[in-house]
């Protein structure tokens, strides 16, 4: 069993609307330190794989189909076994 | 004519469709589809309307795009078929690749419930052949993700094949270039978040949404 960590973020490029929101409120508090927020979404996928690369390319593929839009999103995962 | 209004879970603009159509397309057939039926070959237009399909867990339109009638509907949009989604329908267009670009939360990150101004930006689709070049409509947005974006290379395509339907006059959400509605390349699949269907009776505050009823009746029957 293996278990994937997704985590989802907007684009560089992609203006994120919720992130300056956070951060105006993170400057209001005083933390006016914050150069950036950005909003992403995380997500914990177990599966059941042969390997570690099959693991790796199945969650791949369904990052790129459903989990993300990347149109507008950038995703990246970290995988653990057991 | 036959037209199909296709019900999702959490569709919530079926009925307001349904009866647009029946009220300002003469003659016409229309009829529910259920998001796991079949049988769409017999329609002529294929509407998918405004609300929150499948809650728009993950993202807007991201699970619709894969709800069994979808496959039949890019069938039907690929021979040339008409198919329009407005608000949620035209979230669900873009996930399905039907439509370039996707959409981010509105600028203000409010949901915006108002009349809204919008130009005519080209009047030679199948869904827009009843207004003047540049005329200004007001149709009611409802949305909480309708900030449309694309990247630039995109943008450049929609401007060069005049793909850019409906601008915004004031812009409510932070879309790119203004853009409330567009087609594909060919014309025949239209996207837009306002929601022509509520502005069909002056009771409702606005008639300007008849208009695209009134053109995809003309242009079927090739007048």
């Amino acid at each position: 069993m293996y278990k994937a960590m997704i985590y989802i973020t907007l684009k560089q490029s992609v203006l994120d609307p919720q992130g300056n929101a956070v951060k105006h409120a993170l400057f209001s508090l005083g933390f006016d330190e914050v150069d950036e927020v950005r909003i992403g979404k995380y997500m914990e996928v177990t599966l059941e794989a042969e390997s570690r690369k099959m693991a790796e390319e199945r969650v791949k593929e369904m990052c790129e189909k459903l989990l993300a839009n990347t149109v507008i999103e950038d995703y990246r995962f970290d995988l653990m076994e057991g | 004519m036959k037209c199909a209004v296709i019900v999702f879970p959490g569709s919530n603009c079926d009925m307001d469709m349904y009866n647009a159509i029946e009220d300002c397309m003469d003659g016409v057939t229309v009829n529910y589809i259920w998001h796991s039926d079949s049988g769409l070959e017999e329609y002529d237009a294929i509407f998918l309307p405004g609300g929150f399909s499948y809650g728009d867990y993950l993202r807007s339109g991201a699970i619709a795009r894969f709800a069994p009638v979808m496959a039949e509907v890019v069938e039907a949009a690929e021979k040339g078929k008409l198919v329009m989604g407005v608000c949620n329908g035209f979230q669900i267009l873009l996930e399905a690749g039907l439509l370039p670009g996707a959409m981010r939360r509105n600028e203000g990150l409010k949901f915006s419930c108002k009349y809204t101004p919008l130009t005519v930006e080209n009047n030679h689709t199948p869904f827009t052949n009843q207004y003047e070049l540049g005329e200004e409509i007001s149709i009611p947005i409802a949305h909480g993700e309708g900030n449309y974006y694309c990247d630039e290379e995109t943008l450049k395509n929609l401007r060069e094949n005049r793909q850019i339907v409906f601008r915004y006059l004031h812009n409510p959400n932070g879309s790119i270039d203004n853009i409330a509605g567009i087609t594909n390349k060919k014309g025949n699949v239209l996207g837009m978040m306002p929601h022509p269907e509520r502005a069909v009776h002056t009771l409702l505050g606005s008639e300007d949404g008849k208009g695209m009823f009134h053109s995809i009746i003309r242009y079927w029957r090739g007048d």
